[in-house]
């Protein structure tokens, strides 16, 4: 199977790798995927008072277009609101790194992964606008 | 004639996947030359010089055949493969005793060609009982002893696993088998020349031999099947009766040639192969196994081909971790590299967990693998590995103390 060399250059060279804070206010959390299933991604989102986000880490567990397709997600979204990240779509990130079918499952998951980060940033923010 | 042949080097990433295939040794491929050209008669011509000529050399690879499983050249079936060794063996078989006896025993852990054909003759109305395997991946013979009834006309076993490199106790299941008079068939695709392998020692009544697993060309393999107590069995291919009935079809002697000289090259070489092989093989996992933390190995270690290893490497995904190491040709128990997108049926029968069997690579090596190769590919996987935990978000948490079975994942 021949990938991209943008998949490749995102595997080899994966950007924006690490961890933040997850207890943090101001960061979101995304854990999916399964172990079982050979495909896990974190994804984390660092977002200001107004609602940007302005830094993005991920680690991912999986094949070589799982950990690009994380990798070019936290490209993506950096600076960008959190609508606008709720928009990305898997077909974007598969177009982008030119997928083979078999490998669009790792897209979905990207975005899956990018949502439940906004999903988790909005529930502590809920939280606290609760308190 | 001047050795013409040799295995040029090319720039192409290290082959360490001796499981899946093996080149053709140059010394078989010299042998074969000249019965594609000038000795280039049909064996079964007996009218003539170029029949006889053909005929002469496909006796003596039979002979070979013969001589590396301490048979009988009679006793040896050209076949095209494993594949079809398998199929004829236990079609042939349950179809010519399928009046008397309707029960056959196999294993989980057996190649493809052997599960499948077994799905087939139940089908056909033959009972299958499929034997599951212990942890280190060997069958347990009480459980076979168990499994025997009057009604058992065959068990077929696979001699070494393809994927984890075990070796069956053939000799303890030949003698339970002749003990009731079932007959025993063993897959050797992966054992014959690795290991030293005797149908009458081992009570083996029918054994299949692939060619380019021992280095000998694709496109050929051989049944061997007994002739006292005679094992009897209907044709899978019928025609012009050659191969005693058994497999009708014109003898490929070039293929034929080659197999039997890879037979005797692997007869004469086994024990220093064996040795040189066990060496690289324990140099290779030692500096794996001191070079990373969280390694298994698939299989046991003891009753295993040297040739073989299977390693999970803990929260690193396989197929991720094979991109990374494109200079290295090996494969793997993940999901991903195969169609049906489930990891190995074979490591999950050893009840490895799925999480750890996306982990899991194949790491084969044969006859013209060196000491430098290995020691790269060590390197290579462990710095490899090392650079995907970093990126993996198991493995962090595994740093972190969490347990990762604690965790409710969403299954996808």
């Amino acid at each position: 199977m021949a990938y991209s060399d943008k998949l490749v250059d995102h595997y080899e060279n994966p950007r924006n790798v690490g961890a933040m804070e997850k207890g943090s206010e101001d960061v979101g959390t995304g854990l999916v995927g399964a172990p079982a299933c050979g495909d896990v991604m974190k994804l984390q989102i660092k977002v200001t008072e107004d609602g940007i986000i302005e830094d993005a880490k991920f680690k991912t567990f999986g094949c070589g277009s799982a950990i690009a397709s994380s990798s070019l997600v936290t490209e993506w979204v950096k600076g960008k609101t959190l609508d606008e990240a709720g928009e990305i779509k898997n077909t974007h990130i598969a177009d982008e790194l030119a997928l083979p079918p078999v490998k669009i499952h790792c897209s979905v998951l990207a975005e899956d992964a990018i949502k439940a980060a906004i999903t988790d940033y909005k529930t502590k923010r809920g939280k606290k606008a609760a308190e | 004639m001047p050795n013409t042949v040799t295995l040029k080097k090319r720039e192409m990433p290290i082959y360490l996947d001796y499981q899946a295939t093996t080149p053709a040794d140059p010394r078989v491929v010299e042998a074969m030359l000249p019965y594609f050209s000038e000795k280039f008669g049909n064996p079964h011509s007996s009218s003539h010089a170029y029949g006889w000529e053909a005929e002469e050399a496909v006796e003596k690879a039979r002979a070979q055949i013969a001589s590396l499983i301490g048979a009988d050249p009679k006793e040896i079936i050209i076949t095209s493969g494993a594949t079809e060794s398998n199929n004829l063996a236990l079609k042939g078989v349950a179809s010519f005793y399928k009046e008397k006896k309707n029960h056959i025993i196999t294993v989980v852990t057996e190649h493809k060609c052997v599960l499948d054909t077994c799905r087939h003759l139940e089908q056909e109305g033959f009972d299958v009982t499929y034997l599951s395997v212990q942890e280190n991946g060997l069958i347990d013979l009480k459980q076979l002893e168990e499994a025997m009834t009057d009604k058992t006309l065959m068990v077929s076993i696979m001699a070494v696993n393809n994927e984890i490199g075990v070796i069956q106790p053939i000799k303890e299941i030949g003698a339970m088998c002749r003990a009731r008079k079932i007959f025993f068939h063993t897959d050797a695709a992966q054992a014959a020349g690795k290991i030293p392998l005797d149908v009458n020692e081992m009570n083996i009544d029918l054994m299949s031999i692939s060619g380019h697993k021992l280095y000998a060309p694709m496109g050929i393999g051989a049944l061997f099947v007994r002739k006292r107590p005679r094992v009897r069995l209907h044709a899978s291919i019928n025609g012009g009766g050659q191969e005693r009935g058994m497999r009708s079809g014109t003898l490929p002697t070039p293929l034929c040639v080659g197999l039997g000289e890879a037979c005797e090259l692997a007869e004469k070489e086994l024990g220093a192969e064996t040795e040189r092989l066990r060496m690289l093989r324990d140099k290779f996992y030692d500096k794996i196994t001191c070079g990373l933390k969280e390694t298994y190995l698939n299989g046991d270690f003891e009753n295993r081909v040297p040739g073989n290893l299977n390693i999970s490497f803990a929260y690193v995904e396989g197929e991720g971790l094979m991109m990374g190491i494109k200079d290295l040709c090996v494969s793997s128990g993940s999901a991903c590299t195969s169609a049906s997108l489930e990891p190995s049926y074979v490591l999950r029968a050893l009840g490895v967990e799925e999480e750890l069997a996306h982990t899991s690579l194949r790491i084969g090596i044969g006859r013209f693998t060196t000491e430098e190769e290995v020691t790269y590919a060590a390197d290579r996987i462990i710095a490899e590995v090392t650079r995907l935990r970093e990126l993996s978000p198991l493995w962090e948490m595994a740093q972190e103390g969490i347990d990762i079975k604690s965790i409710e994942w969403a299954e996808h």
